[in-house]
């Protein structure tokens, strides 16, 4: 690694480097495996499936960076799924604008109980969310008397919605949805990136009680995070209503691992305080793809799939912790041996020579 | 006297024991001859796999880690079994190899985390899901059943009178974890690490090989578990125990653990196994369904860290009102001790 490299790229920036390094070559190598494997159809497939997990995933980055969990939402999009679903079947006149809104209001709300119990109540995210993941499902199952939405029910509108495309070239399509999520990860980046919530958001992470005595809101601003994950849960709640039609009340469910596993498979740190929603992108990327592709591949057994998906985890959390760690070193010493060289030209007293 | 009696209920274990006898109470009243041994064996045999288990994530959650993987490695060793079992191996070796297997998969994970020293969180995140992925592998989408009649027995009928095999490993395990916890020096090392991994590093403790036989205790057992659910459904699926392990940790939880580590103790632990299953019994008594049984237990789980944490800010702020001597600032303990945030 030389030291012009070191000198222009952060360490956490390889992390989204090799990722992508390591989805292209899965690509690469399921394209010769696979006869035909680029053709419209399943492309189209794969980009559609990414839409639920990207926008869940991009809320989750929030809440991670300030080293907490948010495993309920996959019962948050499944009740706002329902709930949403179920109004459109009983009221007319509910336009489309409304309805996406009405599902991030519905989210929204559940985030805030999220936040609010954890920030304002003292209680530790991971029992918090395992609690409203089976409080929220079990309001579902409540509220649904076991009945289903049914696709016939939904008004036309709604069922256009999934073949609706942004972009369309040669029988590739990008569908409304994935646009809306690509669109999301987006503003979820320069948010982390140039919004103040967003920079308070690593220093949170990164250090709390350091975060506290410099008088950063971090009560006010974990809250937030829970809100806004509930809220774009209740997006994908939307996504899901409009991609499957029909919503029984096991709606999502074990979403919230899948998304758990993109966002620390994309460089996440779970501990808080470093990660960002492109690399959220592309761990739910390398996991949708190697799912997708498992299921056509005639080499290896549908069955592997999960035992696979659980060695990339755990590849993905190793070489994080060990390469990153070496790579941090290195960046480190490069930075320090050029302000010292800098400092020591600025003192007029001459460049150390092979210092 | 009864400012000592008053003091022994304001803990966490004494006002468990009271939610215990108004659950108990409860299933008395409705259930003629509630507390009959033939009764109660059978409530225990509701989920005595799980409360092998939570044994095992006692020790896990004190020193200051999480296992997400024991389910996963409940329905492997099953799978092993069943799958070596389906291949013509006589069982007294299949159950042996899954046993094996199970202190195997916990020294993985011991490894991950004590030696490489990865987050617990993430490391059996990827054991839950890679786990439960080989029992996939193995078994695939079939339910392999057809196991010798003494193995399916020892699972369903009494042993020794009513009580049966998995009853009476839970009985012994649940004496000697006690022991162990609160007498042993592996116990003592649990509790110093999980205060601080750190201290108990520089003060010599080796901290990578009390966490490593943590994690292999809990493989273990995880494993003996799932042969017992195996032996008392006669029948092993890919899926066998999935979703055991959010029971298992709400019960430590509910039994006063702190998710920090450090703090807690069996017979608390003990204490809410028993309620969790008096409150079950008295649910399906009452007509809830098991979804939302799962859904009140969560429930319990929250309210559990969140009334003793206002209560504990509502008394600072009253103190504070009526003694004008103490300036202190509001450093909430009770709220410090279980900030929001996981230990870093």
């Amino acid at each position: 690694m030389s030291d012009a490299i070191l000198r222009r790229i952060r360490p956490e920036q390889f992390r989204e480097v090799i990722l992508l390094i390591v989805t292209i070559g899965l690509l690469a190598f399921f394209a010769t495996q696979i006869p035909d494997y680029f053709n419209p159809r399943s492309v189209n497939r794969l980009t559609t499936g990414l839409a639920i997990p990207l926008v869940v995933a991009v809320g989750q980055v929030l809440v991670v960076l300030t080293r907490n969990i948010d495993l309920s939402v996959s019962s948050i999009v499944g009740l706002s799924a329902y709930v949403v679903g179920t109004l459109l079947t009983r009221v007319d006149a509910m336009s489309p604008l409304m309805t996406v809104v009405l599902s991030m209001l519905l989210g929204l709300a559940l985030g805030a109980i999220n936040g609010a119990v954890v920030a304002y109540g003292g209680v530790p995210a991971i029992i918090t969310t395992l609690g409203t993941l089976a409080l929220y499902r079990v309001v579902l199952v409540e509220f649904s008397g076991a009945k289903t939405v049914t696709t016939a029910d939904l008004p036309d509108w709604l069922n256009d919605v999934p073949s609706a495309n942004v972009l369309s070239a040669r029988g590739y399509d990008l569908r409304l949805t994935v646009g809306v999520a690509l669109l999301v990860v987006i503003l979820g980046q320069l948010t982390l990136r140039y919004l103040p919530f967003g920079r308070r958001l690593y220093a949170i992470g990164s250090n709390p009680d350091a975060a506290r005595t410099a008088g950063l809101p971090v009560k006010r601003d974990v809250f937030t995070a829970f809100a806004i994950s509930g809220a774009l849960s209740g997006l994908a709640g939307f996504m899901f209503l409009v991609r499957f039609g029909n919503i029984t009340v096991t709606a999502a469910q074990g979403l919230e691992l899948q998304v758990v596993a993109a966002v620390v498979v994309g460089g996440v740190n779970i501990f808080g305080g470093s990660g960002s929603t492109i690399g959220a992108l592309l761990g739910v990327l390398l996991i949708e793809t190697l799912q997708q592709s498992l299921l056509r591949w005639a080499g290896m057994s549908e069955f592997a799939k999960d035992a696979i998906l659980g060695l990339l985890i755990l590849v993905a959390v190793a070489a994080d912790a060990i390469i990153l760690g070496r790579l941090r070193e290195m960046w480190v010493r490069v930075r320090r041996r050029d302000q010292a060289r800098a400092q020591a030209a600025a003192a007029g007293e001459g460049v150390v020579r092979g210092a | 006297m009864a400012r000592k009696l008053g003091r022994r209920l304001r803990s966490w274990e004494g006002l468990l024991l009271l939610v215990l006898l108004v659950v108990l109470a409860f299933n008395v009243a409705r259930v003629p001859n509630f507390l009959t041994v033939v009764n109660q064996v059978n409530l225990f045999q509701l989920g005595i796999e799980k409360a092998i288990v939570i044994l095992a994530m006692t020790f896990v959650i004190i020193s200051g880690e999480i296992d997400l993987s024991v389910a996963s490695m409940m329905g492997l060793s099953a799978a092993i079994a069943a799958a070596l079992f389906e291949r013509g191996i006589p069982m007294p070796v299949a159950i042996l190899v899954a046993l094996g297997a199970g202190v195997g998969l916990g020294l993985l994970n011991g490894y991950f985390v004590a030696v490489v020293g990865l987050s617990s969180l993430a490391v059996t995140l990827a054991g839950y899901v890679g786990f439960r992925g080989l029992a996939r592998l193995l078994v695939e989408d079939r339910s392999v059943g057809g196991f010798p009649d003494w193995f399916t027995d020892l699972g369903q009928q009494g042993l020794i009178g009513p009580l049966t095999l998995s009853i009476l490993i839970f009985g012994v395990l649940a004496a000697v974890a006690t022991v162990v916890l609160h007498l042993s020096g592996l116990g003592r090392l649990t509790y110093v690490i999980g205060n601080s991994a750190s201290v108990a590093r520089f003060s010599g403790v080796s901290v990578a090989r009390t966490k490593m036989t943590l994690f292999m205790m809990s493989g273990f057992v995880s494993s003996l578990a799932g042969l017992l659910i195996a032996a008392r459904l006669g029948a092993v699926r890919a899926s066998t125990a999935e979703g055991a392990e959010l029971d298992i940790i709400t019960v430590v939880l509910l039994g006063g653990v702190s998710i920090f580590g450090g703090v807690g103790s069996m017979i608390g632990v003990l204490l809410s196994t028993y309620l969790v299953l008096n409150l079950r019994n008295g649910l399906i008594i009452a007509g809830v369904t098991g979804n939302t049984q799962t859904g009140i237990i969560g429930l319990l789980l929250i309210l559990s860290v969140l009334v003793p944490n206002l209560a504990g800010r509502g008394r600072e702020r009253l103190r504070r009102r009526t003694d004008p001597t103490v300036r202190a600032p509001p450093t909430d303990s009770a709220v410090a001790a279980r900030s929001p945030v996981a230990p870093g």
